[in-house]
């Protein structure tokens, strides 16, 4: 049985009090907060491990570098990755999304070719794509909603041409918390012989991600989601892609041999790392990882998925609230809105009682725009949120309603 | 009465709510009652002030002399937080709107309780408001 509060005393930012009422974050989906271990790992490298990777015969340099690799190996064993070398070290999941698109821009993609996206993508799987199609007549074919904001699935194969080369789709919604039965979209594009990029932002923090059940060929997320730090994520390619993806940066540190006239480039992960790495971030993630290990990244999905459906039955009671994307199968958000009135307001009264939501269009304007509305006010819950923080926040709901009439 | 003035009316009014937060926000939404409309016609894209989460109207004026706001948005704190800002700079010379400090908001403790997304968004309505008059100047 996980002991809740041995669970929040790891999270010191937890104790802050705002406008002295308690802090609750309800905003994980925009960041998480970060437990005690993951600091201190960013900080313990600095004071006895700092040193740059993969270059130096010395100790600190060999230490560190062993670090960053063993890092490179627990990371990859989360997501059941044997070969961790098909797992990149990246800025975060909108960076490695970008070496992705850049990639196969090169080559994979032509010019008035086709990709498909869903509805629900956020702009950092929308804008790379737009980017490329902009600049070579190509075409983005979007998944659309059913009325009750679930996938159409039915209609994707009826998007498929003999143009299209790729699907691009998201785990989890970041706005309405539903899951992408990604196995279905998996069978269609195997069908197709299309490959495949699952963001995994929001999925990744929230529930098992099995890479080697999951035959894709691209997988991304953050790690400042998933209670690591920010300025890393990752960007998993299959073997083939880990082979084939040409980079689109480059410099020191992932080659084999340079000369002016030719460079070899390193095998492996490496040759999409040049330069010098978030290190020390690579080590909070890792750590981060440890953390989410301990508790069971089920159990922690188990939880989550209480806290929402309390959460959606005590909103389901208020007549004024309405509910997107309701479903008893989602990963820790909600989105809603007050009858009348705009999110921004009920946004600004909440943060006076010290209640952390996210209020607007959650970088998916075209979800918004598919919903018909400018924005909605967000609830996205992790391992330290309680029910008796979910009880205070219907209360002071109820009491910022009265306000603004 | 002059910018100054006005500001002095405003934050003795808030002096009365000291630090209860729930007043001074009720004290604004009541104000945004009072917030001179926009011409529904004129609630076109390009009055739009940019840099604010709700959508936000202004249109200025230049009539006797004086500057004259109206306004509207679509979110009721914004609506008075903008009143505020048309209570104070409206019906006063170009040159006085653009040399107007707004200091008067830290000490009414509003800027404490806005997060730099909606001071950005005060501060695009202020900038909106300041660019506008010196057009007119």
């Amino acid at each position: 049985m996980m002991d809740l509060i041995k669970i929040r005393e790891q999270f010191p930012i937890l104790n802050q009090k705002i406008n002295n009422c308690d802090l609750i974050y309800f905003d994980n989906a925009a960041t998480s907060q970060k437990p005690i271990s993951v600091i201190e790992s960013i900080s313990d490298f600095y004071k006895k491990s700092n040193s740059n990777i993969h270059r130096g015969v010395h100790s600190l340099s060999r230490s560190a570098s062993e670090q960053f690799e063993l890092a490179r190996k627990t990371v990859a064993n989360y997501f059941n990755i044997d070969n961790e070398q098909q797992l990149i070290f990246t800025a975060g999941c909108t960076d490695s999304i970008n070496i992705v698109a850049q990639g196969l821009a090169k080559f994979h993609l032509q010019k008035e070719d086709e990709i498909i996206l869903s509805t629900y993508e956020h702009h950092s799987n929308i804008l790379p794509w737009q980017l490329w199609a902009k600049e070579n007549k190509g075409v983005l074919k979007i998944i659309p909603l059913l009325a009750n904001q679930n996938l159409d699935y039915d209609s994707i194969e009826k998007l498929i041409t003999h143009k299209t080369k790729l699907i691009a789709i998201t785990h989890v919604s970041n706005t309405l918390g539903l899951i992408t039965d990604i196995e279905r979209i998996i069978s269609i594009a195997k069908k197709h012989q299309l490959p495949i990029l699952l963001d995994g932002a929001q999925s990744a923090p929230h529930m098992p991600v099995d890479l080697k059940k999951l035959d894709l060929d691209f997988f991304v997320c953050s790690a400042h989601k998933l209670y690591g730090p920010t300025g890393v994520g990752l960007l998993y390619l299959s073997q083939k892609w880990l082979d084939k993806l040409p980079v689109s940066k480059t410099g020191g540190g992932i080659i084999k041999s340079v000369s002016f006239e030719n460079t070899e480039y390193a095998d492996g992960a490496l040759r999409f790392e040049p330069g010098t790495p978030n290190i020390s971030g690579v080590i909070g993630f890792s750590n981060a990882i440890k953390f989410i290990n301990n508790i069971g990244i089920t159990t922690i999905f188990e939880f989550e998925k209480k806290l929402v459906q309390y959460a959606q039955k005590k909103l389901r009671e208020m007549p004024e609230i309405i509910m997107y994307g309701e479903s008893d199968e989602k990963a820790g958000v909600i989105s809603f809105n007050v009858k009348n009135h705009h999110p921004f307001d009920i946004g600004t009264l909440l943060d006076n009682y010290g209640i952390a939501v996210r209020t607007g269009h959650h970088c998916t304007q075209p979800l918004m725009q598919d919903l018909k509305i400018q924005g909605t006010v967000r609830i996205s819950f992790a391992i330290y949120n309680t029910i008796e923080e979910i009880n205070y926040f219907i209360e002071k709901l109820k009491k910022v309603i009265k306000m603004l009439e | 009465m002059t910018i100054k003035e006005i500001e002095k009316e405003i934050i003795e009014e808030f002096e009365i709510f000291g630090d209860d937060w729930e007043s001074k926000y009720e004290h604004i939404i009541d104000l945004g009652k009072s917030l001179p409309l926009i011409n529904l016609n004129l609630k076109t894209n390009d009055r739009i002030i940019k840099g604010c989460q709700s959508n936000v109207w202004l249109n200025t004026d230049l009539i006797n002399d004086k500057i004259l706001y109206t306004a509207d948005s679509d979110a009721i704190i914004t609506k008075g937080m903008i009143a505020l800002m048309v209570r104070v700079l409206s019906n006063q010379k170009a040159e006085d709107i653009v040399k107007a400090d707004m200091d008067f908001i830290n000490q009414i403790g509003l800027k404490e309780h806005l997060s730099p997304t909606r001071a950005n968004g005060l501060l695009s309505m202020i900038n909106e408001m300041k660019k506008e008059a010196l057009k007119r100047i």
